[in-house]
């Protein structure tokens, strides 16, 4: 009895042994996607939102016929051209639009809050962030890619290389995106208007970044407006592991520039885990 | 050996001032351990900062504080898992069951509570496999205090806790806060419910305007005056008395032999309304909020959640 009575601080902080941050930050990971999962909204317009444009892309303009890079050449279904561009989208909704949305989330109920008042590091708060946007958008890319193939019969790459591409832009992209998603989640100054500021940038982004719109369409001064973002990179860099090697030509250089891809995402992610290194809290504190 | 000695909270000359407002105008606290102390005081006398500031949330303008020998502005992860602390505010997304929730919060903690024994202590067992968005705001309370004690904290801070509760539940709250004493666990407790205090508190202190007014035992504070038992009755012409006396039977016989019989057999008679009252500590604490109202110059400002200096 005295022994539970009488704690000291002493005696226990030789005994304390707290939990990794790697391991704390892996625990959170599964919960975290359960509650990704848990969310509808999330679940509609983050993780089913490009598979449902791809569906209506492919619907309402297969009529009209194949795209090709120009008159005589052989070209693919609405569908295949689309696709590589709904990969694109899909990294950055899970990245920006998810994270960005559910931290303003947790800082407006006082989750962040309650967060902050255990041991629980940042570090492990932020694997399990990353880890549920990884987990998330592996799954989303490969529904995509699963009904692109089987209902709109897409024919997929077979190339090593093509899939090589497709993995860097992904892994990157991703990264990016989470990052990017920490670091807006600051700007909402409460969880009710984190999707009034967040789905405009997401949104304008993907029209000027060649998601929804054909990039080669699209007036000179835009192109080079997107080229200050990351999504038209994620896009190029999609459609260059997706589409056949002719289609380069529609791109702005006439090439599919993936060391101008890698370069642009990198930058981002370094922008990325600046910003949110130096904007995020557990609470807005004062001074 | 000095940590042992050493309280558990220790307070002294705090001050916060966001901008020009002074909420904590020079505070001394003490807090031994195992010892429960209940803060009283009206909505924005300073109570909420001054716990957050010993919680780790706020900084402090200046003053001394040491929270289980360390400063609160610098703890790290090994101070703030001594920690259990129960908001104010309960803030769930809802998303998780009471069982996922507690586990994932146990699994922060070096040395945590079994997950299934908190959850009977609170009294959720039928709930525990029931989503948070699903539970009453006083069964959402009951997570917020079963987090709070999860990772088997040495000072718990408990922030209003049982607002909300229906009676019952409330006792129940008691039972467990009573056992977490028992095993020497260090609580500091705010509440607006002055029978909780005196239940649950070892000693008190109240806070107005940002400066502790009174402190001491439960059964003491305020000074022996404000116990003196009070004797109110109304006179033979009508007018309510009232009179403090440190022997109110003698008073009452007084009364009662004064009071023109009323009965056919002569006997004295009844003073009419008589009321003999003890203080409680409800009583005591209003008597020094009104005390102190009525003679402090500043207003008891109050400080938005949100402020920022």
């Amino acid at each position: 009895m005295s022994a539970v009575t009488t704690p000291s601080t002493a005696g226990r902080a030789g005994s304390v042994r707290l939990p990794g941050v790697l391991a704390s930050g892996l625990s959170r990971v599964g919960y975290e996607v359960r509650g990704y999962f848990r969310s509808p909204d999330t679940v509609f317009f983050t993780f089913l939102f490009p598979l449902i444009m791809l569906g209506i892309f492919t619907a309402a303009f297969s009529s009209s016929g194949d795209i090709a890079p120009g008159p005589g050449t052989a070209g693919v279904s609405v569908g295949a051209y689309y696709l590589p561009g709904m990969l694109a989208a899909g990294v950055l909704l899970s990245g920006v639009q998810n994270l960005a949305v559910d931290i303003a989330g947790e800082k407006g109920d006082g989750m962040l809050k309650r967060l902050g008042g255990t041991p629980l590091s940042p570090v492990s708060y932020f694997i399990g962030k990353l880890g549920q946007v990884f987990t998330t958008g592996v799954l989303q890319a490969g529904l995509l890619l699963l009904v692109a193939a089987t209902v709109f019969g897409v024919e997929l790459p077979t190339s090593g290389e093509a899939w090589l591409t497709f993995a860097w832009v992904f892994v990157l992209g991703t990264v990016a995106s989470a990052l990017l998603g920490i670091a807006l989640s600051a700007v909402p100054r409460s969880a009710r208007s984190a999707t009034a500021v967040v789905v405009p940038i997401v949104l304008v982004l993907q029209f000027i970044s060649g998601v929804y719109l054909q990039f080669s369409a699209l007036p000179e001064w835009m192109q080079n407006l997107a080229s200050l973002f990351p999504l038209k990179w994620m896009a190029q860099g999609m459609r260059a592991a997706f589409l056949p090697e002719d289609f380069a030509v529609m791109e702005q250089h006439g090439t599919w520039d993936l060391g101008w891809v890698a370069l642009w995402l990198l930058v981002w992610l370094v922008i990325g885990l600046v910003a949110s290194r130096l904007t995020f809290r557990w609470i807005r504190r004062d001074a | 050996m000095d940590q042992i000695q050493s309280p558990a909270v220790r307070v002294r000359g705090l001050r916060k001032a966001y901008g020009q407002v002074t909420a904590v105008d020079g505070i001394d606290l003490d807090i031994a351990r195992g010892e429960t102390l209940a803060l009283l005081g009206p909505n924005g006398a300073g109570k909420s900062t001054t716990i957050e500031i010993l919680e780790g949330y706020r900084r402090r303008s200046s003053g001394e504080v040491s929270v289980l020998g360390a400063d609160p502005a610098t703890g790290g992860r090994a101070w703030r898992s001594e920690l259990g602390i129960v908001l104010q505010s309960a803030a769930e997304t809802g998303l998780y069951t009471v069982r996922e929730q507690l586990r994932q919060f146990a699994g922060y903690y070096p040395n945590p509570r079994d997950v299934d024994e908190v959850i009977a202590a609170v009294g959720l067992e039928q709930k525990a496999g029931t989503r948070i968005s699903k539970l009453s705001g006083g069964q959402r309370r009951r997570v917020d205090v079963a987090l709070g004690i999860v990772g088997r904290p040495q000072l718990l801070f408990l922030d209003e806790p049982t607002t909300g509760f229906d009676p019952e539940a409330r006792r129940e709250f008691w039972g467990l806060i009573e056992r977490l004493k028992a095993e020497g666990t260090t609580i500091l407790l705010t509440t607006h419910y002055l029978d909780e205090a005196a239940q649950l508190g070892d000693r008190a202190a109240v806070i107005l305007g940002g400066r502790i007014v009174a402190e001491g035992a439960i059964a003491e504070l305020g000074g022996p005056a404000a116990r003196v038992p009070i004797v109110r009755w109304r006179d033979a012409s009508g007018v309510r008395r009232e009179q403090r006396t440190e022997r109110p039977a003698e008073l009452v016989a007084a009364l009662a032999a004064e009071a023109a019989p009323t009965t056919a057999d002569g006997r004295g008679g009844e003073p009419a309304e008589l009321e003999v009252i003890r203080p409680s500590l409800e009583d005591v604490y209003l008597e020094l909020v009104r005390a102190a109202e009525a003679s402090t110059v500043s207003p008891i400002v109050a400080i938005p959640e949100e402020a920022r200096a």
